[in-house]
């Protein structure tokens, strides 16, 4: 069994300009990755191509060992993937919006209800279990999408700013959830512009600049790094930030 | 300088946001293609005034004046009109109720919600008049040039009925929050508004089969039966007609009845506006409960489980319902049709074959839209374990499923008088909806199902080519159905459209 989740090298890709430029990154199978980089930094697209959403102009992605590229429906079974804008029809209820998720990766129809009904209850989802999705707040249509992107039991879970717009409570909800999963072996990987979350979720932290890599590591190697210790995480992202662009301006 | 939130400031304000998006939607910010698009509208335009010439010509030929075919004729075809107008300013004016966008903004600041309303409606009313001088004008044009300036008297007429229009549409909608509520009152409404729209011509197009064994409208208007049943000339049922044709002291009350019934509705309906207004806006936030699901998950191939996804989601949209509902209306006349002349000569049957190859066409271009571009969880579904050519006959098969379902029993009855005119209609249908389906696939976006009702001015050339292809494969079943060799000809400028359409449609990686 492959100790990394996933390995990405030389991946790039290009709209009118370079977005991601020849990037490589490794994610150990078990672990909670933070991405972070400012706005337009290329996060989501990286994202985007290793869940099967984009197609890259180069480079290989590999996710616990099998080619993304060359077996992109093995590389769905084991992947999922929530965005910040949750993907949920409006005119389905949560429980038939997990069967849906469900038929898709084709989980044993008795072992999906019971494992919807678990994430429905876990998430405080059950009360609506039965209610139109289009009648929910952001937050719980965020919950339902990702309790539709854990009902398949996936290996490597992808998450792009799943904290937006979300309250206190859902947000904990949310967290206790992934924390959960990963202590049960899952690989989770998540952009979020808030930095205390990576600060305390993370087992290590990437920063992402116009489209690179330009540091990654536990956040005590972060601080090692800009050679200031106790500080905070997001003082060490706008040093990193501030000193790519002054890199990329001369 | 208008004075903010007065009546002219807010009228600006619509007016500066209409033009702009309309704008985007005619150039897509692109000034060449503005420049394309203005020269294909004053090709289309000449080619409208061409047809007109030849409908008036002949017309004009045995002379126009105030008698009672002419009365009866003008007056018949303005009804028909009418109803199409009025069903369009219903569902303008539930949109003003309705739809959000900025009216949580307005109606949370100190401006007055009544002067918004009545800009609001006169846009109805206004919008009415645009889209009724763009299919008229033609018409009108050329009775100005061939027969003297007093048929510009139609103008007041259409923009008087216009009002009226938007009167009847508030009057209508606000009875209906009064009596239905909040709630179910857009459903209402739409349905109402198809069967507006289509039920007038529908009516008159099932009295011709039934007294007259024929399928057009204007035999009805032009039996001397129904000329003879009319009131007298000095009736004011004409008044309309004889404004239209020039008859100033006839214009004044149709204007007034129009422009005043207008008035009088906002004045008396404006101040309730933003109650009604902020009651629809809970309704989307009504919890909708569904029988608590006791029954087990299904299991199925990942086909079945997105086919069976799609036909629950048609079957629970809420725009659905008015943008099919005049399709499947129309479907009622070949129908009549068919059970009138059951069993008698198979001929009568010709005509109802173009009616229902068009029908398919018609509702597999919107179903196709929506299982196709109206993707809501189009990331989740690309994302699945599942190959992206299954996905999409997945939904192709749930789609021509639904349109095979609704015109199978038209087609069954058919086979039982004339097997070959049915096989004809099945396989013109099947071309039909079929076709349709292709140019939704080539032209396919990422969008929400709310998006639907803008899915025709999204993409232009997909929706002139599905209409194209439609109106062609039509024409190949009434001739194939007629036994002509002149069917290949419709047929092969059917697939010519096919081509063209999958040349110029976006490039997938």
């Amino acid at each position: 069994m492959p100790n990394a989740a996933l390995e990405i090298s030389g991946l790039s890709k290009s709209f009118d300009k370079p977005v991601v430029n020849a990037l490589d990154l490794t994610i150990r199978s078990g672990e909670f990755y933070a991405l972070l980089g400012p706005n337009g930094a290329g996060k989501t697209t990286i994202l985007r191509m290793v869940a099967g959403l984009l197609r890259p102009d180069e480079g290989a992605i590999s996710v616990f060992g099998i080619d993304a590229r060359k077996d992109a429906i093995a590389a769905k079974k084991i992947i999922a993937w929530v965005s910040d804008e949750p993907m949920v029809y409006d005119r389905l209820t949560p429980l038939e919006y997990l069967e849906f998720v469900a038929g898709l990766w084709q989980i044993d129809a008795t072992t999906a209800k019971a494992r919807a009904l678990d994430l429905l209850d876990w998430l405080g989802l059950a009360p609506h279990a039965n209610a139109l999705c289009g009648s929910f707040s952001k937050g719980m249509l965020q919950k339902v999408a990702l309790a539709g992107a854990l009902v398949h039991e996936p290996r490597l879970i992808i998450l792009d700013e799943p904290l937006t717009g979300l309250d206190a409570g859902s947000a904990r909800q949310v967290k206790d959830v992934l924390l959960n999963k990963v202590r049960g072996g899952v690989t989770v990987i998540m952009t979020t512009h808030i930095l205390e979350v990576a600060e305390r979720m993370a087992e290590r932290i990437g920063v992402i600049s116009n489209g690179r890599l330009i540091a990654e590591g536990s956040l005590a190697e972060l601080r090692n790094r800009i050679g200031r210790g106790n500080t905070s995480l997001e003082e060490i992202f706008l040093d990193l930030v501030q000193t790519d662009a002054q890199g990329v301006a001369a | 300088m208008a004075q903010p939130a007065s009546i002219t400031w807010f009228a600006r304000h619509e007016l500066g946001l209409a033009w702009r998006d309309w704008a985007a939607m005619m150039t897509g910010g692109r000034r060449t293609r503005g420049m394309v698009l203005g020269a294909i509208l004053i090709v289309a335009a000449l080619i409208m005034h061409l047809i007109a010439y030849g409908i008036v010509s002949s017309w004009l030929a045995t002379g126009i004046g105030p008698d009672k075919p002419t009365l009866v004729m003008l007056t018949g075809g303005g009804l028909l009109f009418w109803s199409v107008m009025l069903s369009q300013a219903l569902e303008s004016v539930t949109r003003v109720y309705y739809a959000r966008a900025d009216l949580d903004l307005i109606l949370s600041s100190p401006a007055s919600a009544k002067r918004l309303f009545a800009v609001r409606t006169g846009a109805v009313a206004l919008t009415t008049f645009a889209m009724a001088c763009l299919l008229t004008s033609p018409l009108i044009d050329v009775l100005v040039l061939l027969d003297g300036p007093r048929w510009l008297a139609a103008f007041g007429v259409l923009g008087a009925i216009s009002a009226l229009s938007a009167a009847i549409a508030v009057a209508v909608t606000i009875a209906l929050f009064h009596t239905v509520g909040a709630k179910r009152t857009r459903l209402i409404a739409q349905i109402i508004a198809a069967i507006v729209g289509a039920g007038f011509i529908i009516g008159i197009q099932a009295a011709a089969i039934i007294y007259y064994g024929k399928f057009s409208r204007f035999t009805l208007l032009q039996s001397s039966d129904v000329i003879k049943v009319t009131p007298d000339l000095t009736s004011f049922v004409w008044l309309p007609a004889r404004a239209a044709m020039g008859d100033l002291s006839a214009l004044l009350p149709v204007a007034l009845l129009g422009f005043g019934a207008l008035a009088a509705v906002i004045a008396v309906t404006a101040s309730s506006y933003g109650h009604h207004a902020i009651s629809t806006a809970s309704v989307s936030h009504i919890r909708t409960e569904r029988r608590p699901a006791t029954r087990a998950f299904k299991s199925g191939s990942p086909k079945h489980v997105l086919r069976l996804k799609e036909w629950k989601l048609l079957q629970r949209d809420p725009w659905l319902l008015s943008q099919t509902l005049m399709q499947i209306l129309y479907l009622a006349p070949p129908a009549l049709m068919l059970w009138i002349n059951y069993g008698e000569h198979s001929g009568a049957y010709v005509v109802v074959v173009p009616v229902l190859v068009m029908a398919a066409g018609q509702l597999a271009g919107g179903l196709a839209w929506l299982a196709i571009s109206g993707e809501d969880a189009h990331d989740l579904v690309v994302t699945a374990p599942v190959s992206a050519r299954m996905i999409l006959t997945a939904k192709i098969e749930a789609v021509l499923t639904i349109i095979a379902i609704i015109l199978l029993p038209l087609i069954a009855l058919l086979a039982l008088s004339s097997p070959q005119i049915a096989l004809v209609t099945a396989v013109c249908a099947l071309l039909s909806a079929g076709s349709a389906t292709a140019i939704q696939l080539w032209f396919r976006v990422v969008a929400r199902r709310a998006m639907f009702r803008r899915r025709q001015v999204a993409s232009r050339a997909a929706t002139l080519s599905e209409a194209f292809a439609s109106i062609m494969w039509a024409g190949t079943g009434a001739l194939w159905a007629s036994s002509s060799w002149l069917a290949l000809a419709p047929a092969i400028l059917a697939i010519l459209v096919l081509g063209f359409a999958k040349l110029i449609s976006p490039r997938r990686d």
